[in-house]
C-alpha cells in the first residue's frame, strides 16, 4: 500500500524526467513530445504492457499523458473484440471520454468567469 | 552597466547550461513524482470516501486534476507553476488541461466562437489526433497479427 506510493513518485517522475531531457537537449518542443508520449503509451498497451505497468505501479501510471494513449487504444480494443474494424472506432474514447469533457467543460466554465490577468 | 551585466550573464550561462538542464531534469522528476503521488492519494481517498472500486476512482482523480490544473490556470498563477516544472506538470494530465484553458483565456476575446471555440483544442489537439491515429493504427496492427 505504501509503496504504491513510492512507486507512484518514481513512476510519475521518470516520465517528466524523460520528457525534460529532450526537451532541453533537442529542438523538440512540448507539443512534440506530449503527442510522442501518447503515442508510446498507445503503443504500450497494444500488446498489454501498460496494463501491467499501471496494475504494478498505480496512478502513478494513471497521471502522465502516456495514459491518455494506453486508454485510448485500451477502449478501442475492447469493442474490437466484439465488433471487429469498426469496434476500434466504437471504442475509441470508451475510457477517455471523461477526462476530455471534463478539460472541455472546466475550460469553457472558467475562461468565461475568469478574466485573464493581463 | 545595464549591458554589461547582461552581458555578464549571458556568457556565465552559456558556460554552466549543463548545470541548469541538471536543475530541470531534477525538478520535473519532483514535481512529476508528487503528481503522481498527489492520483495516488486521491485514488485511495476517492475509492475510501465513496466506497468505489479503485478503477472508478482513478477515474475521479483525473476529472479532479483536470479541474485544478484548469481552475488554477484561469485564476492566473498556474503559469508561473509550469514555467518552474516544466515538464513536470505539462506531461502529466495537468499539462493537457493547462494548455487548453491557457489558449482559452488567450484568446477568450476574440469571441466565444472563434475565440474560445476555435482555440482552446490548439495545443491539445494534437494530443488527441496522434492518440486516435496511433491507437486506431496499433489496433489494427493487433488484430492482424494476434487476431483480437
Amino acid at each position: 500500500m505504501s509503496l504504491t506510493y513510492l512507486y507512484s513518485f518514481l513512476f510519475a517522475g521518470f516520465i517528466c524526467l524523460i520528457a525534460q531531457i529532450i526537451l532541453d537537449n533537442t529542438k523538440l518542443t512540448a507539443g512534440h513530445i506530449t503527442s510522442i508520449f501518447v503515442i508510446v503509451g498507445a503503443f504500450l498497451d497494444t500488446f498489454s504492457i501498460y496494463d501491467k505497468i499501471v496494475n504494478f505501479v498505480g496512478a502513478g501510471a494513471l497521471v502522465p499523458i502516456t495514459s491518455f494513449g494506453h486508454l485510448l487504444t485500451h477502449g478501442a480494443m475492447a469493442k474490437a473484440a466484439d465488433f471487429g474494424i469498426i469496434g476500434l472506432t466504437m471504442g475509441m474514447f470508451d475510457l477517455s471520454s471523461s477526462g476530455i469533457v471534463a478539460a472541455i467543460v472546466f475550460t469553457f466554465i472558467f475562461t468565461l468567469f475568469f478574466k485573464p490577468k493581463d | 552597466m545595464m549591458m554589461e551585466k547582461k552581458k555578464y550573464e549571458e556568457i556565465v550561462n552559456k558556460h554552466k547550461p549543463k548545470e541548469t538542464r541538471v536543475q530541470n531534469a531534477f525538478i520535473a522528476f519532483v514535481t512529476g513524482g508528487l503528481v503522481g503521488v498527489l492520483g495516488q492519494f486521491l485514488v485511495d481517498f476517492y475509492s475510501w470516501w465513496l466506497h468505489i472500486s479503485s478503477k472508478d476512482a482513478s477515474t475521479f482523480m483525473i476529472i479532479t486534476l483536470i479541474f485544478l490544473a484548469s481552475l488554477f490556470t484561469a485564476l492566473g498563477f498556474f503559469d508561473k507553476w509550469v514555467t518552474f516544472a516544466r515538464c513536470g506538470l505539462i506531461i502529466p494530465i495537468t499539462g493537457f488541461a493547462h494548455s487548453m484553458t491557457s489558449a482559452g483565456m488567450e484568446y477568450r476575446r476574440e469571441g466565444p466562437i472563434y475565440g474560445i471555440g476555435s482555440n482552446i483544442f490548439k495545443l491539445a489537439g494534437s494530443v488527441i489526433l496522434y492518440g486516435v491515429v496511433s491507437a486506431w493504427f496499433f489496433g489494427l496492427l493487433r488484430m492482424i497479427i494476434m487476431g483480437g
